[in-house]
């Protein structure tokens, strides 16, 4: 590997910003993170950016390196071509507070309008459930999440039609099929589902579940799945007839 | 004079890690209207990284386990110097506390009969430690997180306190500044708790985020408070060495819970040799005797690399130093060996580890299936931290409550893995309980506008400096590099005293650091302002590890290598001296009661 490589990072607050490229010094091992912050730390002092555990398990420091969401602290230097300046930008579909970082503050804003968890009765006189672990399998898998975000960045719902107020986003939809699914809930998020979360928006390109550094099968498990649970619920005549009768 | 905008509040919580957290959720759940401030987005807090899981005597997988047993362990990894009303409310309450967890949405992996699951970590006698696959930290940050942003509390993400608002003894509220626009602004509240997490970012090589600069210690130091046990820093046995990038990120305990087993570069289990008497009648003489417990073999005993980690990190220091270290400077990590013992052992690795198995995949091309990892101690925890009051979790100082890492008392001179996430539940709760009763019983205190003035000129003073000044980035790392080599794993009284003078020198510079661009989040700026912590702290660690002569748990000094019968006796209080300098004083550690003595003999 050479030992040194450029990187065109996006500087710049509120929007308005340009690329700067710097020069850094690289060594083997090293992810994007190093080198953005071994340029932080000798030539860009002010740079913006968020991180906290370095190891792929916090969900702070995603960014588009050579415009695909990643974590930076993911993202090997050796799975990139250093022969060209490595690009860094912060993600696209939300508002830009500076340099790398952005405000995500409306995917906390989303989470608080969805049901909460409301367990059935505990099983066990002591206050306990029993649950078998096949059965929250399905749940633990979407429960990885890291909220990093980066699902939400690239849905094209979200990115290119910015349908911030119609559609909750991938995240939030696995957030609401791991309570759908965890076998102690009793809450009822479907017609939530539908009528205000915007399932139906979802034409389910995958493009989430490519970016999910978690390797969540976000549309395979969660949001397909999903959507059959809303169609059964209100669209299915048979289905209705049932419920009517039982 | 500058105006700032006034928070008003019964209670405050600083920190939104799982102490923060739980301790928030108890005082709105009182009914108090409590605010929680962090510096990092919600969610993102140090709780977030925990792998193995939260040690509850549950007795779910073996039913001999209970709080007796878990409160005599937790004593003797803590050498005898925790307090023990702690220890005793710790064991005595953390299953109710994981139980609430489960309540509210949590999802922990299961016992055949549809229990929660448990399993063995160092330290602990019975499989103990309530788990999710190795992610438990974000389970539980998760759970409380869901929980919380239903409990009318308001959350203020990406803010940092640098100080403690003081009505004469009392603590009336705190001022910081939020990052993203650099504007300040005052809480103004009648009972504060802080949950600020640990000091790891003082030192060069350690499993800590850029958010574990010592705030909270030197909020609560500064306001007058007594720090105890700072001479106690926990280094991990195993962290990651290489590639050098990620030296220092944790390598779970849970791989030896499962199993894995530490050999030198001859392929030695070096741990066999060197058995600390108090646990040889539990631990396991042979290696099939190890294994059979790591599998749930109720007849045998733990495998030596279960035992405490100030004990396996020294032993792969020794090992490193005679050079029988691996090529990196490490040891050798093996889970993938199991292949040996069970047939589908790929798949079991990959479903008990996944983020082991990810972490080094990704970062280390290494495939844990396959091959053995390279690990070496890295700086993870604090047991030190601020003096509080066994029940209530308030400090010295009236109103001011603490709980969590950033707390003394419950570990003693070495922390338990697992203690930790329970610790935060436990005395989270009870942190916020009394502060919540504290606030009721309490008139506001006042606030005085010269202690935000001067608070908030020393923070705007490294613009006043610019490019001139000292780059921050800079002095922090000569300061991690001091503590590392000079006050880290192995102790000499001489080296201290030099860490001591490198400290002052640094600090000069510090009060000199100089920072360009504008106030909206400029990390550069931040860490101006946090050098002045981790500088105060890091001089604490090393005055009291100066004082205490001997060695113990996490403190180990060559100059005396062995334990003392005086020094069991005492813990170590530092507080701000009238001349503004720290002062070191003895104080008697919490007796035993009767009841106690009996607990800790029945379990010898
Ligand atoms: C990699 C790793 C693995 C671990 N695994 C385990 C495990 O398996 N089991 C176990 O028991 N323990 C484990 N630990 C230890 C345990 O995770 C931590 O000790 C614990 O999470 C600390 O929790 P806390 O609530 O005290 O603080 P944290 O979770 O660190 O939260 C601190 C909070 O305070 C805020 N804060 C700090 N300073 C300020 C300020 N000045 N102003 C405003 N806010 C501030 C931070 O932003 C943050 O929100 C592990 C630690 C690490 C690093
Ligand atoms: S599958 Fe659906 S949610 Fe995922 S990116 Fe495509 S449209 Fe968005
Ligand atoms: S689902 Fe995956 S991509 Fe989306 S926020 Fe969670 S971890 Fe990130
Ligand atoms: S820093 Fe935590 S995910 Fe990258």
């Amino acid at each position: 590997m050479a030992d040194k490589a450029t990187f065109r990072i996006w500087r710049g607050g509120n929007g308005t910003g340009h690329f700067v490229d710097y020069a850094t010094a690289i060594s083997p091992g090293m992810v994007v993170l190093d080198a953005v912050h071994g340029i932080q730390a000798a030539d860009a002092n002010d740079m913006a950016v968020r991180w906290n555990c370095k190891a792929g398990k916090c969900g702070s420091c995603s960014a588009e390196i050579n415009g695909k969401p990643r974590l930076m602290c993911m993202t090997r230097l050796n799975t990139l071509d250093l022969s060209v300046p490595v690009t860094v930008e912060p993600m696209k579909t939300f508002p830009h507070v500076r340099d790398l970082v952005t405000d995500v503050s409306w995917n906390y804003r989303v989470k608080t309008k969805i049901q909460k968890f409301k367990p059935r009765k505990p099983d066990a006189p002591d206050g306990t459930w029993r649950v078998q672990q096949a059965d929250v399998d399905r749940p633990q898998e979407f429960r990885k999440c890291i909220e990093c975000f980066l699902c939400q960045d690239v849905c094209h719902v979200l990115r290119d039609h910015n349908l911030h107020e119609e559609f909750i986003g991938p995240r939030f939809l696995i957030y609401t099929a791991q309570l759908e699914m965890n076998p102690l809930d009793t809450g009822d998020r479907l017609k939530d589902l539908k009528d205000r979360d915007g399932i139906g928006y979802c034409n389910i390109t995958k493009c989430c579940t490519k970016v999910c550094p978690e390797e969540i099968k976000i549309t395979d498990n969660a949001i397909i799945p999903l959507k059959e649970r809303v169609v059964d619920e209100f669209f299915d005549p048979l289905g209705g007839l049932f419920k009517i009768i039982r | 004079m500058a105006e700032y905008p006034i928070h008003e509040y019964d209670v405050l919580v600083v920190g939104a890690g799982g102490a923060g957290l739980r301790a928030a959720i108890e005082a709105a759940n009182a009914g108090c209207k409590t605010g929680v401030i962090t510096k990092s987005l919600l969610g993102k807090a140090h709780t977030v990284m925990a792998e193995g899981g939260m040690a509850a005597a549950m007795g779910n997988v073996d039913d001999r386990d209970n709080w007796r047993v878990h409160f005599a362990d937790t004593m003797r990894g803590g050498q005898y110097l925790n307090h023990c009303r702690m220890a005793e409310l710790h064991a005595k309450e953390a299953p109710a506390r994981v139980y609430e967890l489960e309540a509210w949405g949590a999802i922990f992996d299961r016992t055949p009969d549809g229990r929660i699951l448990q399993r063995n970590f160092g330290g602990h006698r019975y499989p103990r430690l309530a788990h999710v696959g190795d992610r438990t930290g974000l389970e539980m940050i998760r759970t409380l997180q869901d929980h919380a942003i239903h409990q009318g509390i308001d959350v203020y993400a990406e803010h940092t306190i640098v100080i403690l608002l003081m009505d004469g003894n009392r603590c009336v509220g705190a001022f910081g500044y939020d990052r993203e626009r650099g504007r300040f602004k005052i809480f103004h509240a009648k009972a504060v708790v802080l949950a600020t997490g640990g000091v790891g970012r003082a030192f060069q090589v350690t499993s800590n985020s850029w958010e574990y600069t010592a705030d909270g210690q030197a909020l609560a130091y500064n306001a007058g408070a007594a720090l105890l046990d700072m001479e106690f820093v926990q280094f991990h046995p195993t962290g990651m060495v290489w590639p050098p990038s990620v030296k220092g990120i944790l390598v779970t305990e849970g791989v030896r819970g499962e199993g894995g087993v530490l050999r030198n570069k001859d392929g030695k289990r070096f741990m066999f040799d060197d058995i600390p008497d108090n646990y040889k009648s539990s631990t396991a003489d042979n290696p099939e005797e190890g294994w059979r417990y790591t599998q749930g073999d109720k007849s045998a005993r733990r495998p030596p690399e279960l035992l405490t980690r100030d004990h396996v990190a020294r032993c792969i220091t020794r090992e490193v130093k005679a050079g029988r270290g691996s090529p990196h400077g490490g040891v050798f990590l093996d889970i993938a060996w199991i292949k040996e013992k069970i047939p589908n052992s790929i798949e079991h690795i990959k479903k008990k580890l996944p983020s082991m198995y990810h972490q080094f995949k990704q970062l280390a091309d290494l495939d844990i299936t396959k091959e053995p990892m390279e690990v070496g101690p890295t700086t993870h925890y604090i047991m030190g931290g601020i003096q509080v009051d066994g029940d209530t979790q308030m400090s010295s100082v009236d109103g001011l409550f603490a709980a969590g890492e950033c707390a003394a008392g419950l570990h003693g001179a070495n922390r338990l893995g697992g203690n930790s996430l329970s610790d935060l539940l436990v005395f989270g709760k009870r942190a916020g309980e009394y502060a919540a009763k504290f606030a009721k019983e309490r008139w506001a205190g006042k606030l005085d506008q010269a202690q935000v003035d001067d608070a908030a000129k020393i923070a705007l003073a490294p613009f006043e400096r610019g490019a001139a000044g000292e780059n921050p980035f800079a002095v922090q790392s000569e300061l991690q590099n001091a503590m590392q080599g000079l006050v880290g794993i192995v102790r000499l009284e001489n080296e201290m005293q030099q860490a001591i003078e490198k400290v002052s020198a640094l600090r000069a510079r510090a009060a000199n650091a100089g920072i360009t661009g504008h106030r909206e989040y400029n990390t550069g700026w931040h860490t101006a302002i946090d050098l002045d912590n981790m500088l105060s702290i890091s001089e604490i660690i090393a005055l009291a590890a100066i004082e205490r002569k001997e060695s113990r748990g996490g403190h180990f000094r060559d100059d005396y290598p062995d334990k003392s019968a005086e020094w069991a006796k005492y813990n170590l209080r530092v507080t701000k001296g009238g001349d503004g300098r720290p002062k070191v004083e003895r104080v008697p550690v919490v007796p035993l009661t009767d009841e106690m003595k009996l607990v800790i003999e029945e379990n010898k």
